[in-house]
């Protein structure tokens, strides 16, 4: 871009920027935020992002509940966080700006649409006065810009209502903000052209808006400095933006392919699972069946009896849906029969905060259940991670013939991060074979290596026979009541999924293998725990990281692991169930670290509570 | 209406393949030892089933047979076909699932007034909207039986039981009317005593294709002894009882004398004679909702109870519809190639 009266403007490096988008819900900012996501991604920054949607779908126009937030962290460095505070807030109307403030660290920019301060907004968002006027905004750096008069007049001459104008005024910000941060323009034209094909009167619009705002950057006085994030070193290959949902959509479908089954999933609709529903109901040309069935325990029951016919029989809810789930999750443990049960847990008990994060379900999913009910569970760590644990607990469900729970969250389902995709022919074939042969079958014979048992799929000729809820005789699988078999049954189940130790990989630790403090994580905590615990070994401490991606059963050298060090702090947004778990079962002192706000832990404040309890113990040897 | 050609080239249910498979009852007989009160109503539906099975066709590796919780529940231990005795109430949901991933499978499901109505009322009603191509066989004696003798949701209104020594004061559903709210695409009633009307209602249940609801009046002679009884006895049941054929005009009694005929919109049992002859008579249609309904809605001792098909209409079956919409996507755009759909439309290249 050059123009005729370039200023010069300073260009300033820096290593790490973190943006929050905030608006109505009307105001695009998902869509502002996300572009500028794909934007940096594609520039080659490493990027990470966390959405912040309105409890309401619609709540009244510039109500404090109807604000909808994306914060966007980018940097020339390996991150693995949305960021702890922004540096850069963007506030569309008062509302947003109230509700985002508080998270605002001192000297931070603050970027507002001036024209949405009007009387009747700052009453609707609680304001007494106008903060852009009264003085109260001196901590930050505001640059006030009539964002809705500036875009209005870009769009002149278009034949459109001033009520579909103003709907563009997202663009502009992202034009200002890319100019700001030295972005190309081109992949959101692009995306624009794209989306809009149909109705080029919005295409151009919309165009019109982003090099409007990017226009007003290069003119206007406000802007002293311009600040550039070069790239990050990204290891080679082809990568795409990747949210959890996503990649636990694409995760299945792959293992379908890799087993050659096809894929079963019955779901009923929830918060934040959704998605993994709407993803799969795409996926028709992969043979994919969906079943949106009449509530929760249908929708285990359909996929209990698609298993039962061979198929990948596979449901998805969040914790209250897990609660009617959990007795056909009994039946599925008693017969047998590989099952993918995913859990996106979200804030509770009971209907609790449905957008918010919380991870509060892993003893529901573990114990939450009449009887000794063992299944497997696994807990990806990232967004991207979402694919390859997906495939994994297909992987274990069809080799040990046992219901696996997938067990994510809100922040992994809708944070996004750049995925390196990988190659088909790289994935293992995890197909296991139905059993034909009619020669000595028993239902309930095993496998000895891995204790599963025949999957003997109906159609089969000569192997006729049956199963239920009632307790098996051990190998033919009629019914009984004898002690002695209970027992031996009840011993085998647990034996089973207790095997599985031996098919998983070893808990990897980032740090000194011995020392002062072992942080022990699990789930969408890795990239705070992960960032603090760099910053830590930074400053000299002996600090190390575990994070457990496998709940049941744990990695085979967790115990010797957690009593390697002389401190272990377990940090989980729930009110301590990992922790009590690894104190039961190896007898270590870990200490939890416990917040339950509905959000992603601060790295500042694992950091802070970790240095204390280094401090505690260098006071303790003294 | 009955289907001989299939889609997905399974097999057809046709008398023809009866004869090439050439199955018999004992065929069907599980080596399972029968474990219900000695003079349950169950015994007999168990062995009409049998006898019926080998009329329709399958392979027995074909047939399956889901139940739930429930003395009714244990029916699938009998059958010498594969079998699934799941968890109270939930028998149509997987069956669902089950059809829906196999439609080559024919798919039974045994269930109790309780399992069916009370518990799993949800799960019945959405397979019957869906017309999931599923046989549900409702064994209603009006009692919870393995319980041992609490209310069920067909239980009479005043009824005198363990869990209602005052008598219940909740009134009774009809499944009937249920099942057509709910639009079962074939809804019948039979008797566990009337072994061939009983074969008869059977046969037809298992040659539609769709959802079909069955009622079985059955008799439990611990917790609930004649239940039916003022109805179905040998001596009553031709006058109490409108054995329903499609087509004819509805006769009954004895002497074939007693007919149902329209006064207005109001069903009215008249005498044939002088005042009323069989062309006054209703004449039954299986594709009529309205007569269905009206059907529905009469019971004993104010009509006749109807037994037999009550309706059967053919209408595309949930996995019939799930298998097009599979087909016509690949038809229009071709098998799913994994490698793009993991790429997606917006991907960068780090090098
Ligand atoms: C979740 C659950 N709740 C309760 C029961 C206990 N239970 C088993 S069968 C039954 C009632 C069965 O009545 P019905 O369906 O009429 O069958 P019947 O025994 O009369 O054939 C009940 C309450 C159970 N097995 N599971
Ligand atoms: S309790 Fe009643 S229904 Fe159950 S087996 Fe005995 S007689 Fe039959
Ligand atoms: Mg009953």
């Amino acid at each position: 871009m050059t123009t005729t009266n370039e200023r010069e403007i300073p260009m300033e490096e820096l290593e790490r920027v973190t943006i929050r988008f905030a608006g109505d819900s009307g105001d695009g900012m998902q869509v502002a935020g996300t572009q500028f996501t794909r934007t940096s991604a594609v520039f080659g920054n490493d990027v990470s992002t966390l959405p912040d949607f309105p409890a309401e779908i619609r709540a009244p126009a510039g109500s404090l509940p109807g604000v909808s937030g994306f914060q966007i962290s980018f940097s020339s460095t390996d991150i693995h966080t949305p960021g702890d505070e922004p540096d850069v807030l963007v506030a569309m109307n008062p509302a947003a700006l109230k509700v985002n403030l508080n998270e605002l660290p001192a000297g931070a920019a603050l970027i507002v649409n001036e024209d949405a301060f009007t009387a009747t907004n700052l009453a609707k968002a609680g304001y007494a006065s106008n903060p852009l006027k009264d003085g109260s905004l001196h901590n930050w750096n505001v640059f006030p810009i009539p964002i809705s008069t500036l875009n209005t007049r870009a769009l002149e001459g278009l034949e459109m209502t001033s009520k579909q104008m103003d709907l563009t005024k997202n663009f502009f910000a992202l034009g200002v903000m890319f100019w700001l941060y030295e972005r190309s323009m081109e992949p959101t034209l692009q995306w624009i052209g794209d989306k809009f094909k149909k109705r080029p009167i919005f295409a151009d619009a919309n165009k019109r808006a982003l090099r409007a705002g990017y226009a007003f950057g290069e003119t206007t006085e406000i802007f002293h400095s311009r600040y550039m994030v070069p790239r990050a070193p990204q290891r080679p290959g082809t990568y795409r933006n990747l949210t959890g949902n996503e990649g636990a959509a694409l995760g299945f479908v792959a293992a379908s392919v890799k087993a050659n089954r096809p894929l079963f999933y019955g779901s009923y609709p929830i918060t934040p699972a959704s998605d993994i529903l709407h993803e799969l109901a795409s996926y028709k040309t992969f043979g994919v069946k969906t079943f949106q069935a009449e509530d929760e325990i249908a929708a285990i029951g359909s996929a209990i009896g698609a298993s039962y016919g061979g198929a990948m029989g596979m449901t998805g809810t969040s914790g209250p849906g897990i609660a009617l789930k959990s007795e056909a999750m009994g039946l599925a443990v008693m017969v047998e029969l590989p099952l993918v049960i995913i859990d996106v847990q979200r804030a509770g008990p009971s209907t609790g905060m449905p957008t918010k994060n919380e991870q509060a379900d892993l003893l529901q999913v573990l114990y939450g259940r009449n009887s000794d009910s063992p299944v497997a569970v696994v807990a990806p760590a990232t967004p991207g991670e979402t694919f390859w644990y997906a495939f994994e607990a297909w992987r274990l469900a069809l080799k040990y013939m046992t219901p696996v729970v997938f067990l994510s969250d809100a922040f992994l389902a809708t944070g996004a991060e750049p995925w390196p995709i990988p190659s088909v022919d790289d994935l293992p074939d995890i197909s296991v074979p139905n059993r034909t042969e009619k020669a000595g079958f028993r239902p309930y014979d095993r496998d000895p290596q891995t204790l599963a048992r025949p999957w003997a799929v109906p159609g089969t000729p000569g192997l006729e026979h049956r199963i239920g809820g009632l307790e098996k005789a051990d190998l033919t699988g009629n019914v009984s009541y004898d002690p002695e078999n209970h027992h031996r049954m009840q011993e085998l189940r647990q034996a089973k999924i207790a095997g599985i130790a031996n098919d998983i990989p070893e808990l990897e630790v980032a740090g000194p293998a011995e020392g002062d403090l072992l942080i022990l994580g699990w789930g969408s905590t890795y990239g705070s725990i992960r960032s603090a615990v760099e910053r830590l070994q930074a400053r000299g401490h002996s600090v190390a990281h575990a994070h457990l991606r496998y709940l049941n059963p744990f990695p085979r050298n967790t115990g010797d692991v957690v009593k390697a060090y002389k401190r272990v702090m377990i940090p989980e947004i729930n009110l301590g169930q990992l922790s009590m778990l690894i104190r039961a079962r190896y007898l270590v002192d870990a200490q939890g670290y416990n917040k339950v706000r509905g959000k992603p832990f601060r790295i500042s404040e694992i950091e802070a509570e970790a240095e204390r309890l280094i401090a505690e113990l260098r006071g303790a040897s003294r | 209406m009955t289907d001989t050609l299939a889609p997905g080239g399974q097999p057809a249910l046709s008398p023809q393949n009866a004869a090439i498979i050439q199955l018999t009852r004992k065929d069907f007989v599980s080596d399972q030892e029968v474990r219900w009160c000695p003079g349950c109503g169950d015994y007999s539906i168990l062995a009409q089933t049998q006898k019926v099975m080998p009329d329709f066709g399958y392979p027995k590796e074909n047939i399956v047979f889901i139940s739930g919780i429930g003395c009714s529940g244990r029916l699938p231990y009998y059958m010498n076909t594969y079998g699934f005795h799941s968890i109270h109430g939930r028998a149509p949901a997987i069956a669902t699932g089950l059809k829906a991933a196999r439609p080559d499978l024919m798919v039974w499901v045994i269930t109790g007034d309780g399992d069916a109505l009370s518990i799993g009322g949800n799960h019945l009603i959405h397979s019957m909207r869906r017309n999931v191509d599923i046989r549900v066989i409702m064994f209603n004696n009006r009692i919870y039986g393995l319980t041992k003798g609490q209310a069920s949701p067909t239980s009479e209104i005043g009824k005198v039981t363990k869990s209602t020594p005052l008598g219940t004061v909740d009134y009774p559903i009809s499944p009937l009317t249920i099942a057509l709210a709910a639009e079962a695409s074939f809804i019948a009633r039979s008797v566990d005593t009337h072994t061939e009307h009983l074969q008869q209602t059977l046969t037809r249940a298992g040659f539609h294709r769709g959802s079909v609801f069955t009622e079985v009046l059955q008799n439990c002679n611990i917790f609930n002894d004649g239940a039916h009884r003022e109805f179905t006895d040998r001596e009553v049941r031709e006058d109490r009882m409108l054995a329903l054929e499609h087509g004819q005009p509805m006769i009954f009694g004895k002497d074939r004398d007693m007919g149902l005929r329209l006064n207005g919109y109001q069903p009215e049992v008249v005498k044939l004679g002088d005042d009323f002859r069989v062309e006054d008579l209703l004449v039954h249609d299986e594709q009529d909702p309205l007569i269905a309904f009206m059907l529905s809605r009469l019971y004993w001792p104010d009509f006749p109870v109807p037994v037999g098909v009550i309706r059967d209409i053919r209408r595309p079956t949930h996995d019939e519809l799930v298998t097009n919409q599979i087909e016509e996507a690949i038809a229009a755009r071709g098998e799913g190639n994994l490698q793009a759909l993991l790429n997606g439309n917006d991907t960068w290249t780090v090098k």
